[in-house]
């Protein structure tokens, strides 16, 4: 009993077409342009709709896609092992006595490998932070959503162009400058010059009480 | 046929695993058109680097501890403790440079003579995925010392990753295995540091299947006709290869023993501080043009993206460049254009040298935008419109009026 089964319409005549077109294109003007139109005209005659379809072929295709099934689900822990490891995940918070550092100074904290930076503002920055048109920011947000409370300033100390650790108290707009291309930032840590597209991180933090943050 | 062959006990073995007549076939009698100039030897140069880099680099890595807290000091006890490790280090680190050097020449010597083209598209696609995955294996290296350059060109170059819209920021995670650059991913670096120079070597081996295949080109640019086109490839080319690797060791060696830390950074002797960034980063000079190109871009996307394009659009090479000759012998204003680009490519190296500021950054995008120019609209306008010198019948009359090696042009007059 060999019936073939005609399980697809045959295809429309455009893939071999544009395959011909492709042919035409790559064919080098100095080469054998023939030769190159020729192996063109080989693929499109062999090409799908120029057989018909049997059970042999639905074999094939089962079986392709079911390797194609399992070689996936065996690669992804090849590929999931890359993933930051359970240790690494564990949430680390820590635990900050804000109480040495005066208004104006910053310090520096490491958290999850990452540079925290913790800025007592003075006055002055912090009305230079609020008094912004929000149409002059790239990524606009108030400062008043940056900084819990206003005196205390605490953010991810990266730049958010390519990683880099901005230096504080510099820049056109007096609050961080990243070296390595050139982005400045605001007293309120957002991105107003340069190729970084967003504003310094905020991380989650709480204060416990008036001179201690537990960042994370 | 090499005289060996004729050896009973020779022949015996050969019917039993061709490898001999295969040598002979590939490496004695194969015939190599016989105007190469010396520009044709950086290809076994490249192959001498390969071997060099991964001689070195295997002694290094039974000296070097793959661990954050202590890989710095591993590579200082390789520099003052091992016998001969300072050798082993300057000879792996300088070998970078010089590898590049050879392959950027061997590059430029396939832009100048249009090795690209028909039937040679694919050998040209492999030379340029052989270029890429030595990138990757310079920049995984870089890391390796663990010094504050080491670190901040990793993460520099990881967070271009970041800035591919919604998949970025998990994709430089998992690349890192933590949330910034961290021992993970040291680890996982050498790993491959390892495993690409092995990956590279098959590569040139299909690198050199292709060019056997279609055959090697020549200055001149046209197909060889018949055997008075040709010599052996052993012992014409295998001497004057041969006195290409004496010259290339010497100025090696110059570098090696007299220079040793001229092309590296000082600032990699210090260990890396994930606290601080150095105050002017730049990453070794064979990135200089791309990172460069990478700058002039004042957007974070469109910068990765014009950087993976300045190699990307090498791939399209073959048919963007219209013109039916290939050497730049007989294409008077490619000629002037393919000498432009390359001062435009040195004067991005200048650019990438230098902190972002002033007229560098103007120089850069005009430079930049100068590159993507060549390629996209010149070339192709070039081939159009450009009227070519008339082509010689064939190299043995080209050779043989004494015009045959037109290394620097004039063989066409
Ligand atoms: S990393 Fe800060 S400007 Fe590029």
């Amino acid at each position: 009993m060999s019936q073939t089964v005609n399980v697809r319409k045959p295809i429309p005549h455009s893939l071999p077409c544009v395959a011909m077109a492709g042919g035409i294109f790559m064919a080098r003007p100095e080469g054998t342009p023939e030769q190159d139109l020729r192996d063109f005209l080989i693929m499109a005659e062999h090409a799908p709709d120029a057989q018909e379809v049997d059970r042999r072929d639905f074999l094939s295709v089962a079986t392709i896609s079911v390797t194609a099934v399992g070689a996936g689900f065996a690669a992804w822990p090849f590929i999931a092992q890359w993933n930051p490891a359970a240790d690494v995940l564990a949430l680390a918070t820590i635990e900050v006595d804000l109480a040495p550092v005066a208004e104006g100074q910053q310090i520096t904290v490491s958290w999850r490998g990452k540079p925290v930076f913790i800025r007592h503002r003075t006055a002055d920055e912090i009305a230079a932070a609020r008094d912004v048109d929000m149409d002059d920011l790239k990524d606009p947000q108030p400062d008043s959503e940056r900084a819990l409370r206003p005196e205390w300033l605490i953010m991810v100390g990266i730049c958010t162009h390519l990683g880099c650790i901005p230096l504080g108290n510099q820049g056109e707009y007096h609050g961080w400058f990243c070296p390595c291309h050139g982005s400045h930032y605001d007293t309120s840590g957002r991105i107003r010059k340069g190729p970084a597209p967003e504003n310094l991180g905020i991380p989650n933090y709480v204060f416990t009480d008036d001179t201690t943050v537990v960042i994370g | 046929m090499a005289d060996f062959m004729n050896n009973g006990l020779v022949r015996w073995f050969d019917r039993r695993l061709p490898i001999l007549s295969w040598t002979n076939h590939h490496l004695i009698d194969y015939p190599a058109p016989r105007n190469l100039n010396y520009m044709w030897n950086f290809g076994s140069l490249a192959g001498i680097a390969l071997v060099i880099q991964i001689v070195t680099g295997i002694v290094l890595a039974m000296h070097y501890t793959p661990h954050a807290d202590m890989a710095f000091d591993s590579v200082e006890r390789i520099m003052r403790d091992v016998d001969y490790g300072w050798l082993m280090r300057y000879a792996h680190a300088n070998g970078a440079s010089f590898f590049f050097i050879v392959v950027y020449l061997h590059v430029f010597r396939g832009l100048y003579y249009g090795s690209y083209k028909a039937p040679r598209e694919v050998l040209w696609w492999i030379g340029l995925v052989i270029l890429l995955t030595m990138m990757a294996t310079a920049f995984m290296g870089y890391v390796l010392p663990w010094g504050q350059m080491s670190f901040w060109a990793a993460t520099v170059i990881t967070n271009l990753l970041s800035a591919l819209p919604f998949v970025g920021e998990p994709l430089v995670e998992w690349v890192w295995g933590g949330f910034s650059v961290e021992n993970p991913t040291l680890v996982r670096f050498y790993a491959l540091h390892f495993l690409l120079p092995f990956v590279i070597v098959g590569l040139v081996g299909l690198h050199l299947w292709a060019l056997h295949h279609t055959k090697s080109g020549n200055p001149l640019g046209i197909d060889a006709t018949g055997p008075q086109d040709s010599i052996r490839f052993h012992p014409y080319y295998t001497i004057k290869d041969a006195f290409g690797a004496g010259m290339f060791l010497l100025v090696f060696a110059v570098f090696l023993f007299y220079a040793p830390n001229y092309l590296g950074h000082p600032d990699n002797y210090i260990p890396a501080d994930p606290l601080k960034t150095p105050a002017h980063i730049v990453p070794e000079w064979y990135f200089l043009p791309f990172y460069a190109i990478l700058r002039a871009i004042p957007s974070k996307l469109g910068g990765a993206v014009a950087m993976a394009l300045s190699i990307g659009i090498l791939f399209l090479l073959p048919w963007l460049d219209t013109s039916r000759v290939r050497s730049a012998a007989f294409r008077p204003v490619f000629r002037w254009f393919f000498w432009i680009l390359v001062i435009d490519i040195i004067v991005l190296g200048f650019v990438g040298a230098n902190p972002p500021e002033g007229a560098w950054i103007v120089i850069g995008q005009i430079a930049t935008a100068w590159y993507f120019l060549h390629f996209l609209i010149l070339l192709p306008l070039i081939g159009w419109f450009e009227r070519p010198r008339p082509l010689p019948a064939s190299i043995a009359t080209a050779v043989l009026e004494g015009s045959g090696s037109a290394s620097s042009g004039r063989g066409a007059r």
